[in-house]
């Protein structure tokens, strides 16, 4: 029974991780139609981030946070405006783009920091964990928990209080309308790709606490991150941190009720199955351009 | 918006695009494969590791070790008065690329001798290519056994070098009930079935079996189900990067090395240093060599290798038994005097070198090496102490043929 309810808290760190992976693709995916291959090298960008940083100060696993979103972010911008936005409306292209993309990030990963993976020391205060009521919340998890919802409020906010995430939701819903309107399509496009980066950098940082630091860490989360934003809903911000929620405690029960790799096979079967009866996933973004 | 339908032209290009490479490599593989590496003052030998994607984190480092070896064996005059010229290939981590790198370092580059592979998959791929060929394959790392090719020459442990004796030892500290943690593939499927049988005889009680994809990250439900069962020991055959994440995920579940250590057969040094010594201090493994071993040769070996790849480089199992595997192979064409396969194949059974793991000997019937098996503790430091080794050099026992127990296996 102790085993049972101690599969609440874990379902509920699965779903923190996916939707701190997932919450940057619901931008560049979700709202501007890029099959982005690379987010997964963002978040490694995130993860070599803070294994620069550490050893600099006592607290540079916090200064982290910032540093690697920044990082990841401009490297996000970089390729939105060397290569993404010459492939606006043509989803296929970009996915075979971006794909190259990662490749080439991961190889260059390789070639700067080794094959092997690379250690980040997590700080004093997140490593172990608390017993309450017989449950079992290791620290490390608890502080994820924590991130990923600190990262929804800041991205809320942005979106609906603030007069740049009103631009990129215009931008989104009409883009003609409101480039005639005198918004910068093109700056937005820009800074939208920032953003949804620099999300990924942040979850990179987060994630080497519980994952592999190394070139390939990428591969292991992006499947997982486009499975949350296409079960959510384009573009939706309440249908990524639902559809989170829901994959966190299907995958947390499935497996221990079974085993991981019919799990992962059953999550799919359920994912499919659901995709058959709402192909637009969970919630619709509603455009008002003519499709 | 552009429609996204290809156009005829750009499909036939495509097309060309796409077969065009595929028809040059069958164009090399048609060339006759008959002459066997030695040209004029050079003798050319194959390395095939994968060089990037997932297993990369692995092979380079073997690749290292093998390269270290040639220009060691090249500085005191090379074979047979010749010198060695290495042939690197990528394998990529991908299976069918294994085979069609080892058909082109045949027959293209016409190799005397090829070292290469990690995962039994690749070797898998391989071994109808030189069985084929009837060319040599130099295989450094710990498998699960239930193999011989004539092809192959096994460098790394059988079962009963390592998993074995890792179960023995566990029995002799008392451990009665065990977990087995594994990913999902030939390697821990295979080590596990030979791990229940071993239990089963000796009263041993295993509470668990569980299997996880190769690359899984999320660790948290296992660890619970771990925490669940109470086992003495966990046994761990995991590979490549979930080692990581196991290891970083179990420490914060409060299951301690003091209560309940795990086992693991493919965590070496390099391993740790990416896990992070902290994760994995005081928890066990099983291999045959360390850095930390005291031989002679090993002394050599790891300030060689620290002064060729770096200082903050560590040496593990697996890179000295792909270091050990050149040496054998050169020992093999000194005694035979040519690099024709069959005379080194005769040649190969009983050479026997020191080696930085102690004395290591072909064994000329299974094509495997006679090796000291040897637990270690792992470090703070991310070194690993021996705290237990096999009285000497175990002969290799594939099929497990003198174990009553594994009768029913293969």
């Amino acid at each position: 029974m102790g085993a049972l309810a101690n599969q609440l808290p874990i379902g509920l760190s699965i779903a923190a991780v996916l939707l701190l992976i997932a919450l940057g693709l619901t931008f560049t995916f979700g709202q501007m139609g890029v099959i982005n291959m690379a987010h997964g090298e963002f978040i490694m960008a995130g993860a070599y981030t803070a294994y620069l940083l550490q050893g600099f100060t006592s607290q540079s696993f916090l200064i982290a946070l910032p540093v690697a979103f920044v990082v990841a972010g401009l490297m996000g911008l970089l390729l939105e405006w060397s290569l993404i936005r010459r492939f606006y409306g043509r989803p296929l292209d970009t996915l075979l783009l971006t794909w190259g993309v990662s490749l080439v990030l991961q190889q260059l990963a390789r070639d700067i920091f080794g094959a092997p993976n690379v250690q980040v020391t997590a700080p004093g205060w997140l490593v172990g964990g608390v017993d309450v009521l017989g449950v079992r919340l290791p620290y490390n998890r608890m502080f994820i928990v924590v991130l990923a919802v600190l990262c929804v409020v800041g991205v809320w906010v942005y979106l609906t209080r603030l007069p740049a995430g009103r631009r990129m939701r215009a931008v989104v819903q009409n883009r003609e309308l409101a480039g005639y309107s005198g918004i910068a399509t093109g700056r937005v496009d820009r800074f939208t790709f920032l953003l949804g980066s620099g999300l990924a950098g942040v979850a990179g940082v987060a994630l080497t606490l519980v994952g592999p630091v190394g070139p390939s860490l990428g591969t292991f989360y992006i499947v997982d991150a486009f499975l949350v934003v296409v079960a959510g809903g384009l573009g939706q911000l309440r249908g990524a941190v639902l559809a989170a929620l829901a994959l966190g405690f299907l995958n947390g029960y499935l497996e221990f009720w079974t085993d991981a790799s019919l799990a992962k096979v059953l999550v799919f079967v359920v994912i499919i199955a659901f995709l058959q009866v709402r192909p637009q996933g969970m919630f619709v973004l509603k455009g008002r351009t003519l499709v | 918006m552009r429609p996204g339908t290809l156009s005829p032209r750009t499909l036939k290009r495509g097309l060309i695009a796409l077969l065009l490479p595929a028809l040059l490599a069958t164009a090399c593989v048609d060339e006759p494969g008959a002459g066997a590496g030695a040209s004029g003052d050079d003798i050319k030998v194959g390395i095939l590791h994968s060089l990037s994607g997932t297993m990369a984190i692995s092979e380079v480092t073997v690749r290292d070790a093998e390269l270290l070896a040639i220009e060691e064996i090249n500085a005191k005059g090379g074979v047979l008065g010749k010198k060695l010229v290495p042939v690197t290939e990528d394998g990529a981590s991908d299976w069918p690329t294994f085979a069609e790198k080892a058909q082109k370092l045949i027959s293209q580059d016409k190799v005397a001798t090829v070292f290469g592979g990690w995962t039994s998959a690749s070797r898998k791929a391989m071994l109808p290519v030189f069985e084929r060929n009837k060319a040599l394959l130099w295989y450094p790392v710990q498998y699960e056994g239930l193999e011989s090719s004539p092809y192959i020459f096994y460098t790394g442990a059988t079962t009963n070098q390592q998993i074995v004796p890792a179960l023995d030892y566990l029995a002799a500290q008392g451990k009665k009930k065990m977990f087995l943690v594994g990913s999902d593939y030939v390697f821990p499927r295979t080590a596990n079935k030979i791990i229940k049988a071993y239990a089963a005889a000796k009263g041993i009680e295993v509470l668990g079996e569980e299997y996880t994809p190769l690359g899984h990250t999320e660790y948290s439900t296992l660890v619970n189900k771990i925490a669940d069962a109470k086992p003495d020991a966990v046994f761990n055959t995991l590979n490549g990067d979930s080692n990581v994440a196991f290891f970083k995920q179990l420490r914060g579940s409060g299951i301690t090395p003091q209560t309940t250590p795990v086992v693991s057969v493919s965590v070496a040094e390099e391993e740790v240093k990416g896990i992070g010594p902290e994760n994995v201090a005081g928890h066990l493994v099983a291999w045959n060599y360390y850095q930390t071993t005291t031989t002679p040769a090993n002394d050599a070996f790891v300030k060689a290798f620290k002064a060729k790849y770096g200082a903050d480089k560590v040496t593990s199992d697996p890179m000295e038994a792909g270091y050990n595997a050149v040496y054998l192979w050169a020992a093999a064409v000194a005694k035979a005097g040519t690099v024709e396969v069959e005379a080194v194949k005769k040649a190969a059974g009983g050479i026997s070198i020191e080696a930085p793991e102690g004395t290591t000997t072909i064994d000329g019937e299974n094509q495997h090496v006679a090796k000291t098996a040897r637990i270690g503790l792992v470090q703070a430091d991310g070194q690993i102490k021996e705290v237990w080794s096999s009285p000497g050099p175990i002969k290799p026992d594939p099929y497990l043929k003198s174990y009553d127990w594994a009768s029913g296996l293969s």
